[in-house]
């Protein structure tokens, strides 16, 4: 390589880096501003122009957010709900995507239409009737109406079902054979090759509950039952807090998501786009 | 235990019009089989989304009193009344811009992102992984966020705008900035799921395209039209139902930010079936909007499924 030619090399690069670098700050700017106005005191955070990063480690406004209102509570109902969900949709749609990889029965392109076609209808279609429901049943403010509306899902079973049909048939002869029952082949040897699909389908679930809004915001009205998304909003409507006590709260919130997400995020891509490119 | 023999009759009898009463009582038990798996999702599906998507339908051609019980059958009016309402007008309105403002800039700059983060430089990972965060932030935060950065007086955008000789924006309290205001944080929302996505799809893309490309001379631009773009359209085709949708149903940011305000600038139909339904107990005016929402997705979807996707290349 002539010297001209690793003269331009590096000049490229040093420019991507540059554009890079500058993209990501647009892109992770709103999140910074989050953590630094968090920990900003009052005087700071009212003072202009607006501070660009935190000035000292004060923690106080985390101290405040968590005193002031009952956050732990909200991030324990979120995180019971999520789980409920999460757990819920992982065994209703294991057992439906069972049915579609592996049994022959009549109507089963009709069933899985059935099963597609909720995915067309969008909740807000349905939002007033189930409220009605969850209301006459007395379900509000109860982790039943947080979750047992959600522990079906299309998607769900889309994703296992595509993941199971590559599990070979000759595995069901043979467990056949040797007297296994549809049951116990799902649970001892279909589910534990199936772990990458599941545990995509359980981050997928989790962070879709946790991240809920319109339904948690209809039914609970009792502080003791709100989620943590709904809680997080509420510490902003009242007046007595400032900025900096919401911002503390908003990257209290956004922890456990973001833990999920560098733990679990490759799976999560892998899964889902195995699923979406191929559909 | 059973013999090979006794398989190999059942798979011939599987391929057999199942005429005897012996085999039609084996599809039965299958089928019964399959029933039993699939009845704990289908339950719920009944009592939650076909149950309730037909009770919605029925309560729009009803009136009802204040805790949603009907009280009279009108038939249609409520959407005759829908139709000439200048308020739903306006939802619908504001519904479609919303649409039209987030989801193509959505997925035009997240194209950009998945561009550069598909760069082959080293510590690209890091930037991929900023690229795709906003996976982790949902839109009530996010909106809480902007809250801030939107602020007046205080906030950081008109600080910002100010220092490169830009004066101050109204965003949420202008009624003209209000829905783009709410727009940009949507996309800003959406970038993450959006890059990863079509990161994913352009790994996807064989290496070899792009040498022989190279070898008879393409330039950069030429390459992302004719092998990128043409092998990443059903990834971007998916990413569009998913934005449109996602569009249509947006509901937390409106409500944190603007509440539908100023002057109704933001009440898209979402949030206007939440508060008729809600706030004004108005239940049978609000199922009609939501059976009209439900149509307008009907409607997209199917578009997309038939006319798009017929264009779109896959492998």
């Amino acid at each position: 390589m002539s010297l001209d030619a690793r003269w331009q090399r590096i000049l490229t690069n040093t420019a991507l880096y540059l554009l890079l670098t500058i993209v990501a700050v647009i892109v992770i700017f709103p999140l910074w501003s989050a953590l630094t106005i968090s920990m900003l005191s009052e005087t700071e955070v009212a003072s202009y122009p607006p501070l660009l990063a935190p000035t000292s480690l004060y923690l106080t406004n985390f101290v405040r957010a968590l005193e002031q209102a009952p956050l732990l509570r909200y991030l324990f109902n979120s995180i019971v709900q999520s789980t409920l969900v999460m757990a819920g949709q992982l065994i209703t749609a294991s057992l439906a995507a069972y049915a579609f990889a592996f049994i022959d029965f009549k109507g089963r392109n009709l069933m899985f239409l059935v099963f597609l076609s909720t995915l067309m209808i969008p909740w807000e279609a349905t939002i007033i009737p189930n409220y009605l429901t969850v209301r006459s049943l007395g379900w509000t403010d109860t982790y039943m109406g947080l979750t047992v509306p959600f522990l079906a899902t299309a998607f769900g079973t889309f994703l296992l079902r595509q993941f199971f049909l590559t599990i070979p048939r000759e595995l069901q002869d043979a467990a056949t054979i040797d007297g296994c029952g549809s049951l116990r082949f799902l649970t001892a040897i279909v589910l534990p090759l199936a772990r990458p699909a599941l545990g995509t389908l359980a981050v997928y679930s989790f962070l879709q509950t946790y991240n809920q809004y319109l339904w948690p915001l209809l039914i609970t009205n009792d502080q003791q039952m709100r989620t943590v998304q709904i809680g997080i909003t509420l510490l902003q409507d009242e007046e007595r807090f400032a900025f900096n006590v919401v911002m503390a709260g908003v990257v209290l919130v956004l922890l456990p998501t973001f833990a999920l997400f560098i733990v679990g995020n490759r799976q999560l891509i892998r899964g889902l786009t195995a699923g979406a490119v191929k559909g | 235990m059973v013999t090979n023999d006794q398989r190999l009759a059942s798979q011939k009898s599987s391929r057999r019009t199942p005429s005897s009463s012996r085999a039609r009582w084996r599809e039965m038990k299958k089928f019964l089989l399959a029933l039993a798996y699939l009845s704990p999702s289908l339950l719920i599906f009944l009592a939650f989304v076909f149950i309730p998507l037909i009770r919605s339908f029925i309560l729009s051609t009803q009136l009802t009193d204040p805790i949603g019980r009907p009280v009279a059958f009108v038939g249609l009016t409520q959407y005759q009344r829908l139709l000439q309402n200048p308020q739903f007008l306006n939802s619908l309105q504001r519904t479609l811009l919303f649409v039209l403002y987030t989801v193509p800039t959505t997925l035009v700059i997240a194209l950009g992102l998945a561009l550069l983060g598909n760069l082959r430089l080293r510590r690209i990972s890091i930037f991929r992984m900023i690229f795709s965060l906003t996976i982790a932030v949902s839109a009530a935060t996010a909106s809480l966020i902007f809250l801030y950065l939107f602020h007046p007086a205080l906030g950081m955008l008109n600080y910002l705008l100010g220092l490169v000789g830009i004066p101050s924006i109204g965003w949420l309290t202008d009624v003209r900035t209000a829905l783009p205001s709410v727009a940009l944080v949507t996309v800003w929302l959406q970038l993450g799921l959006n890059t990863v996505i079509l990161l994913a799809g352009m790994q996807g893309i064989p290496e070899e395209l792009y040498e022989s490309a190279m070898i008879d001379g393409a330039s950069g631009p030429a390459r992302f039209r004719h092998i990128t773009l043409p092998l990443l359209s059903p990834t971007i085709f998916f990413l569009l139902v998913v934005d449109l949708l996602a569009a249509f149903q947006a509901f937390t940011q409106f409500h944190v930010l603007t509440k539908g305000g100023p002057i109704n600038s933001t009440n898209v139909l979402v949030f206007s079936i939440y508060r008729e339904f809600y706030f004004n107990g108005q239940y049978s005016y609000a199922a009609a909007q939501s059976i009209v929402l439900f149509f307008i997705m009907l409607v997209v979807t199917i578009i997309q499924f038939g006319v798009i996707e017929r264009r779109v290349v896959y492998e």
